[in-house]
């Protein structure tokens, strides 16, 4: 049958156009486009992994982001606490000096007291002496012939009063 | 559903009451010729057939002429196809001094072009016309080249942007074939047989699906053509064993058989130069029957409302629906083929070249191959 015979001149020009069909395909087509679609699969291999990156850092940054507001917050509270303790201090530290210093004041105020008094004293006595002289002058004038027992009874009066002081 | 099954079942008693009223008027002048019957094989073979000039649809009369060349007795001729397919002085064409013309029904040269030496026919030395067939390859190749140049003028100018429409459709196809069929059978020798493998590819698919189409560029039954599936199968024989391993020539001849299968008698050697052979002849039968088949399915169908046609108007109605019907049917399950036995012959050639890549580290995985190629041989 005539479909089951190969015609010579189909055969002839199926082998020259396949011919040149594969040598223009085999140089301008396949490995354009194989290299293309090799590249183009490279690129979006590059771009996942890259974007897989920029997400796990950008998860990084945020976790970074949060250790640093908590670090942050955390000194504030040490800060403030800080304060809040030098604050107390310094308060102390204030009222001991106040309370030192008032203590001094009022020592040195005891002691001119005592130096008054001492002083207001001394000059009593010597007052009252100078009275008890007076006194024995005037007891010496009216009673001058008992001098002696005169002059006893002065002294032991005299005794008398420093006693009681 | 119900509507639909409704629908087509009103469609198919309009079309059963119509041609009894219509064309019983209109064919009362071809009776003649219904009566004589139709020439079924005549039309097949036609239709399957080469031949000089191309048919110009809805019309038996014109052909768009294409070039004669042939090598007479006297030397080269070149000649319009209009010359001899024409009624002109017989279909006979003076050429110098040779006279050529169509051989007829008759004759054994029948349908081609013929010289005509003292009244006798004899065949031309060498006919290498411009015909129908030769016609469509040359169209074949030049939509491969475009479609696949297309796809390489993108990667060249845009780069890394994803291709859209036909171009993604075809790179598409591309990566299909070569990450699906090309790349786990060859491995790390993909690259270097991938252009042949896609060219055959995109050839044979272009070619199917040209032959699918009923009129002009289509229309020709190419790889429906035992010459060019012989053609494709020859290069993929030579790719094979020009290519192929010391291991593979070992494996031919002293094959890892017991000796008594090689010596006296050399069965398996044998055996296996055989297979050399019946490898390209089974890829020329399969894809030329397979296409030729279809289409041979679809014309018949056709054919059969005009077979019909002489039992009468209600008849020739009916047969004319459920033929149209299951010739639409035949032809998208031509689409299919079409993929499919490009595919098919894509991956058996890649499966032949790759069992010629052998180099013997793995001799099961040899085995496992060949186990495979039997396997998809006797699946078709």
């Amino acid at each position: 049958m005539e479909l089951f015979t190969p015609d010579f001149g189909l055969i002839f020009w199926m082998f020259v156009s396949f011919a040149i069909l594969f040598l223009i395909l085999w140089k301008w087509g396949w490995p354009v486009i194989m290299k293309g679609v090799s590249d183009r699969a490279d690129l979006i291999d590059k771009g996942v992994e890259y974007a897989q990156n920029a997400k796990e850092q950008l998860d990084h940054a945020r976790e970074e982001a949060n250790k640093y507001i908590e670090d942050a917050r955390r000194q504030q509270a040490e800060m403030l606490r800080e304060t809040d303790k030098m604050k107390n201090q310094l308060i102390e530290e204030a009222r001991n000096a106040a309370q030192a210093a008032a203590k001094k004041e009022m020592d040195a105020a005891k002691l001119s007291i005592q130096q008054e008094r001492k002083a207001a004293e001394e000059q009593f006595r010597t007052e009252v002496s100078t009275f008890a002289l007076d006194i024995a002058q005037k007891v010496v004038r009216g009673q001058l012939k008992e001098d002696k027992a005169q002059e006893k009874l002065v002294n032991s009066l005299l005794d008398e009063m420093e006693k009681k002081n | 559903m119900i509507r639909q099954l409704f629908t087509t079942i009103a469609l198919a008693l309009i079309a059963l009451l119509l041609p009894s009223t219509a064309l019983a008027s209109g064919h009362d002048g071809d009776n003649t010729e219904a009566k004589e019957g139709v020439d079924a094989q005549g039309i097949i073979f036609d239709h399957l057939g080469d031949g000089y000039g191309w048919e110009v649809p809805f019309n038996h009369h014109k052909r768009i002429p294409l070039p004669v060349i042939v090598w007479g007795s006297d030397g080269l001729h070149v000649f319009s196809s209009s010359r001899v397919t024409g009624s002109a002085n017989g279909g006979v064409w003076r050429d110098g001094n040779a006279e050529f013309k169509i051989a007829g029904k008759d004759s054994k040269y029948k349908g081609k072009v013929v010289e005509i030496i003292d009244g006798k026919e004899v065949k031309p030395v060498i006919d290498i016309s411009i015909t129908k067939n030769v016609c469509g390859v040359f169209i074949a190749v030049l939509l491969t080249i475009w479609s696949i140049l297309s796809v390489a003028r993108w990667h060249k100018t845009q780069g890394m942007k994803a291709p859209r429409r036909m171009t993604g459709a075809i790179e598409f196809v591309i990566i299909f074939i070569y990450d699906g069929v090309i790349k786990p059978t060859l491995k790390q020798k993909a690259d270097k047989f991938a252009p042949y493998l896609l060219t055959v590819f995109f050839f044979i698919l272009i070619m199917n699906l040209l032959g699918l189409i009923v009129i002009f560029p289509g229309g020709a039954n190419l790889t429906g053509n035992i010459a060019v599936t012989l053609v494709l199968a020859l290069f993929t024989f030579f790719v094979t064993n020009i290519f192929a391993t010391k291991h593979y020539w070992k494996e031919i001849f002293n094959p890892d058989v017991p000796w008594w299968l090689k010596y006296p008698l050399p069965i398996m050697p044998l055996i296996e130069i055989v297979s050399i052979f019946t490898k390209p002849a089974a890829l020329t039968v399969r894809l030329f029957a397979n296409m030729m088949g279809g289409h041979m399915i679809v014309i018949v169908l056709t054919l059969l409302i005009f077979i019909f046609a002489a039992m009468g108007p209600a008849v020739t109605g009916a047969t004319a629906v459920v033929s149209i019907m299951f010739s639409v049917f035949m032809l998208l399950i031509d689409v299919l083929v079409s993929f499919i036995q490009a595919y098919v012959f894509t991956m058996l050639s890649t499966l032949f070249i790759a069992l010629g890549q052998e180099d013997g580290h793995h001799e099961k995985d040899h085995h496992a191959d060949e186990a495979k190629a039997a396997a998809v041989t006797d699946a078709k």
